[in-house]
């Protein structure tokens, strides 16, 4: 009995989701190459924010809400470059390389700070986020222009300092993912695209069932899968292995000699530089930047997204990042044009997808803290010596 | 002698006490008047006191700071428009009885003097039971999840307030004044309270100075209101069923030796948190003047965290004391930032000053080592 609970709560945010998209897919009345197309996009943009998660929860720190500090030191790189008006790659990785030292040193504040939050890590990262964010804005609406030079008057706000509320990305703008131009064309749209990149090659590939056609964003999806390798080396590592056993039990592993302060700050630290690069990808596929709201929904977006995949609290998988991805992005694209067609008010459609992301990710803590407080009850019971009920 | 002051006090409640010392004396230099801002201080104390309260049963009884103050503004939001929607039919019956038992003075008061004291009253009436069984379940869950119960109130707070996004547009709300015009359903987002019981506490009573020299206002009946609530709160606690409470919050392990049924002792303390919530917003908007649905009341409850911090309260013990203390500094930062630093600086900082001292507040309480882990 207690097995097949366990099952059902370790899996049910993953099957509510796919029963929803279920009901909802028909009622949107999308085409499949039209959602193939638009989750595509959604896993190329939002998947490397997602993976930057997945250290922090090996090292037992929890979802690391702390993640809007890479966020921001991203913003601040791209700020930077638009400023200087460097395009292109080199403009991406400049701005990755501006954002990697504010990420180093915001990750190694955080990383002290949770390390005095032993135990309410989530709570104090997720304040964390919010004290930075004033830190933020604070430099951006106020020492930019002022302190900080920024001379592109299209970036300043009229009054001379500050940074405009929406800053264009058009320099970098889809440029990494149509770095190798791709597209998956049906029978039928095969012509109408070779013009599309004006004789720049591509690669066409043609599958039989699909309509009209698909461009894959071929080079973030290498970037992610490069990742993906890197965190599944990475657990391999000493201080991967380290991580874990800190994850496991922290007074076990500070005896066996792992130093766990400093292990935690460096998976904090990681955590927060590959956030950082994580939101440069993101924006570029977006193209515009909410200098004051992009970073905050970026922490809530991807960690709801995660819980959804079926990851926990205490445990998280690539996987779980890939299946989150689709099944959250899929009602994101559903939820609206669903409630219209269902209750005609789109607005529902909206608040309903809100409404989700907070459920679920309530429902996922409260089952996380659920399921802990009752194995460390039955652990203390085997203790007692006996096994049985009280 | 300092130095004990200091270390009871913390740096950060002395630095912050300075500012706000350093903003009053630097007012009138750059042309803010001081009567005006203590007044302003004033207002917004009494307005944001209650929601203040609301942070100490929680507390005392273990279960953290409350970051699900949302839920318990739903229950008060419900009965605010709720009070507005069924306003007639309340004073309808209420003279109705006037009639019955054939007291015309009593029938004449209900339609006009006591009309806005009554439609505050019902909103409070209708709100109170709202969160007692919201907070009951609220406690429940809280319960089941000890040790996690800050994070998960933050997401109850932010999910319920979604939820109810898409409630206010669905209930069949008719009143005129609330509803959207072209649609005829779907309440708006702001509903003003005036005709119904804007500032019915606010003027009761109140000081109003106006002279060339002095601008003074002082809400009255809203600071006596505010007293009132807090000595509820402070007799409670000392009752048997609040020193159990106490208990539970600073050693859940003897309390339970001792015979007192933790479980209990919090869900009764999440549900006064909750009530006290939905007071706390009707008397916010009785003096504001509107009532703010759909993500109004997402982020409110940081404001209240941070005030009951700043009076000095930590993450596990807090008192009626902290809470007066650090509404007043916390609402007089507010008051005084835009005012002083705007006039220094032409600018508006105190978005930024209010992110950074509020939660920075919280965030200095948080990883206090108060107590080694549970």
């Amino acid at each position: 009995m207690r097995k097949i609970f366990d099952i059902i709560a370790n899996n049910a945010v993953p099957a509510v989701f796919i029963i929803i998209s279920a009901f909802a897919i028909p009622l949107s009345g999308y085409s499949a190459s039209y959602l193939v197309q638009e989750l595509l996009t959604r896993i190329g943009r939002n998947s490397f924010l997602i993976l930057s998660l997945l250290i922090p929860i090996m090292a037992g720190m929890g979802l690391n809400f702390g993640m809007v500090l890479g966020a921001m030191a991203g913003q601040i790189g791209l700020l930077f470059i638009c400023d200087w008006g460097i395009v292109g790659i080199p403009g991406m990785v400049l701005a990755c390389l501006i954002g990697t030292p504010i990420a180093i040193v915001l990750g190694i504040f955080c990383g002290h700070v949770l390390n005095r939050a032993k135990g309410r890590e989530m709570v104090t990262s997720y304040i964390l986020g919010f004290f930075i964010n004033g830190v933020y804005q604070m430099t951006v609406l106020y020492l930019m222009g002022w302190i900080i030079p920024i001379t592109n008057p299209t970036l300043l706000l009229s009054r001379g300092y500050g940074v405009r509320n929406a800053v264009s990305l058009l320099g970098i703008r889809g440029i990494l993912d149509n770095l190798i131009p791709t597209i998956i064309t049906g029978t039928q749209g095969t012509a109408q695209f070779v013009n599309i990149n004006g004789g720049k090659s591509f690669i066409m590939m043609q599958l039989p069932f699909l309509e009209g056609s698909i461009r894959i964003p071929l080079a973030t999806l290498i970037v992610i899968a490069l990742f993906c390798i890197f965190i599944v080396w990475f657990r391999k590592t000493k201080l991967g292995q380290d991580m874990r056993a800190i994850g496991q039990s922290q007074s076990v592993a500070d005896s066996a000699g792992i130093p766990v302060n400093r292990t935690r700050i460096i998976a904090i630290v990681i955590s927060t530089v590959l956030a950082c690069y994580g939101q440069i990808i993101y924006l570029q596929n977006m193209g515009t930047l909410n200098t004051y709201n992009s970073h905050d929904q970026a922490g809530m977006f991807s960690i709801a997204a995660l819980l959804i995949g079926g990851a926990s609290v205490s445990k998280a998988t690539i996987a779980n990042v890939f299946a989150g991805v689709i099944l959250f992005h899929l009602m994101f694209i559903v939820a609206p044009v669903a409630g219209k067609n269902l209750i005609g008010d789109a607005q529902i459609g909206e608040y309903f997808r809100v409404f989700v992301s907070y459920g679920i990710i309530a429902i996922a803590l409260v089952l996380h803290a659920w399921r802990r407080n009752r194995e460390r009850e039955a652990a203390r019971r085997s203790l007692r010596g006996n096994k049985g009920d009280e | 002698m300092i130095k004990k002051f200091i270390e009871n006090a913390g740096w950060p409640r002395i630095i912050i006490a300075l500012f706000l010392l350093a903003l009053f004396v630097a007012a009138p230099f750059v042309g803010v008047r001081v009567d005006t801002s203590l007044s302003n201080t004033l207002v917004r104390f009494g307005m944001n006191g209650v929601m203040v309260l609301a942070m100490i049963p929680m507390v005392q009884a273990g279960c953290g700071l409350n970051f699900g103050l949302p839920l318990g503004i739903i229950a008060g939001l419900l009965g605010a428009t709720l009070s507005i929607e069924w306003n007639s039919e309340i004073l309808a019956k209420l003279s109705e009885l006037g009639t019955l038992y054939k007291i015309s003075w009593l029938n004449d008061l209900f339609l006009t003097t006591w009309r806005e004291p009554i439609g505050f009253a019902s909103a409070i009436i209708i709100a109170v039971p709202i969160a007692a069984i919201l907070g009951w379940f609220y406690g429940k869950l809280l319960n089941r999840v000890k040790g996690d119960e800050m994070m998960i109130a933050t997401y109850v707070g932010f999910s319920s307030v979604s939820f109810m996004c898409i409630a206010w547009l669905l209930l069949p709300y008719k009143h005129p004044t609330m509803v959207w015009g072209y649609a005829g359903k779907g309440l708006r987002t702001t509903i003003s309270v005036e005709g119904y019981w804007l500032h019915v506490l606010s003027d009761a009573l109140a000081l109003d100075i106006n002279t060339e020299n002095i601008h003074l206002y002082v809400p009255t009946g809203m600071l006596i209101f505010f007293a009132f609530v807090a000595l509820i709160v402070w007799i409670f606690m000392k009752t048997k069923t609040g020193t159990a409470m106490t208990a539970v919050g600073s050693n859940p392990e003897f309390a339970r030796a001792s015979g007192v049924n933790v479980d209990r002792m919090r869900t009764i303390a999440v549900m006064m948190s909750t009530i006290l919530g939905a007071v706390g917003i009707i008397v916010y908007e009785q003096s504001f003047g509107f009532i703010q649905l759909y993500m109004g009341p997402f982020y409110m409850a940081l404001p209240a965290v941070a005030s009951i911090l700043l009076g000095g309260a930590s993450v596990n013990k807090a008192g009626i004391l902290n809470v007066i203390v650090g509404t007043f500094l916390f609402q007089g930062i507010l008051t005084m930032t835009p005012s002083v630093i705007n006039s220094y600086l032409q600018t508006d900082m105190s978005e930024v000053i209010r992110l950074i001292v509020s939660n920075g507040m919280i965030l200095y309480a948080l990883t206090r080592k108060v107590r080694a882990g549970r």
